[in-house]
């Protein structure tokens, strides 16, 4: 089953915002085992000029895939998830994820491919704040494994 | 300019952990008989725990937690954790490849598990605080 080219250029409706917590940006980066001090401590992330404890660089990926479930779970794109390996994984910053941020995604379907029996999709997620602050843009390139 | 190869150890605790942490319960990356079925050798690591771990290394080398602007991968090889006590390692390499116009740097980066790359076009734009 080929992925229907049509749906490049889609945009979604904003998700509801991600309230970005200090406890679990602590829990995320001792998770990959980050001890630097402006991830788990305040006055050390205000040290560097930010309000609260810092996000590690590949913290977003929980709060665009979630959002991205707009896409995948679309039934008129009928994507089959079981078939999906992650093919590539890109942010950009404008600047890094807070504590305390409360974070709105829209979701773009921006390229898709099919080669080989497999489909490649590659989509985008504009991560701003509910002030309309943009935060971080994040690319996921999923490939959809052909049968046999 | 290369700079100073960087090595992490992942076991199956650490996936667990991540897991939890991240909310991303996919059973490859905790059930040996899931992961089998599907056609790999074993549980093999989250990809975003591995670039997470890259990630690691490339804060370490920019001297500064903050210091991403960019950082991209592509996937390339599952990385397999055995489990066993020691599970496995990866070995994160980088050369600068130039300092920007406007004062940041780019990385080339390179993640290796058992000698294989795990990771293709992993590139990275940080700030360098030292």
């Amino acid at each position: 089953m080929s992925l229907d080219p049509s749906f490049v250029g889609r945009t979604y409706p904003p998700t509801a915002p991600y309230q970005v917590g200090r406890e679990k940006i602590r829990e995320f980066a001792t998770a990959i085992g980050a001890t630097d001090a402006a991830y788990h401590d305040p006055d050390a992330a205000r040290a560097l000029g930010h309000p609260d404890v810092v996000a590690p660089p590949t913290f977003p990926i929980m709060i665009t895939m979630t959002a991205s479930r707009q896409i995948i779970e679309d039934p008129a794109l009928g994507l089959d998830y079981s078939r999906v390996v992650h093919g590539d994984q890109r942010f950009r910053y404008h600047r890094p994820v807070v504590a305390g941020d409360e974070l709105v995604c829209v979701n773009t379907v921006e390229e898709i491919t099919n080669r080989g029996g497999h489909g490649f999709l590659t989509t985008r997620t504009d991560v701003s704040t509910v002030a309309g602050e943009p935060v971080v843009t994040v690319w996921s390139k999923l490939v959809v494994r052909g049968e046999g | 300019m290369d700079l100073a190869p960087q090595t992490f150890r992942i076991t199956r605790a650490d996936l667990i952990r991540y897991a939890g942490a991240s909310g991303d319960f996919n059973p490859i990356h905790w059930s040996d008989r899931i992961a089998t079925k599907v056609g790999l050798p074993g549980v093999i690591a989250h990809g975003m725990f591995t670039m997470a771990l890259v990630g690691r290394a490339v804060t370490g080398w920019a001297g500064s937690p903050d210091a991403v602007v960019e950082y991209g991968v592509r996937f390339t090889r599952p990385v397999v954790v055995p489990d066993d006590d020691h599970g496995t390692e990866i070995e994160v390499r980088a050369t600068v490849r130039e300092v920007t116009e406007d004062g940041l740097t780019r990385l080339d980066l390179t993640a290796t598990c058992q000698g294989e790359k795990v990771l293709a076009q992993a590139r990275a734009l940080v700030r360098m605080s030292r």
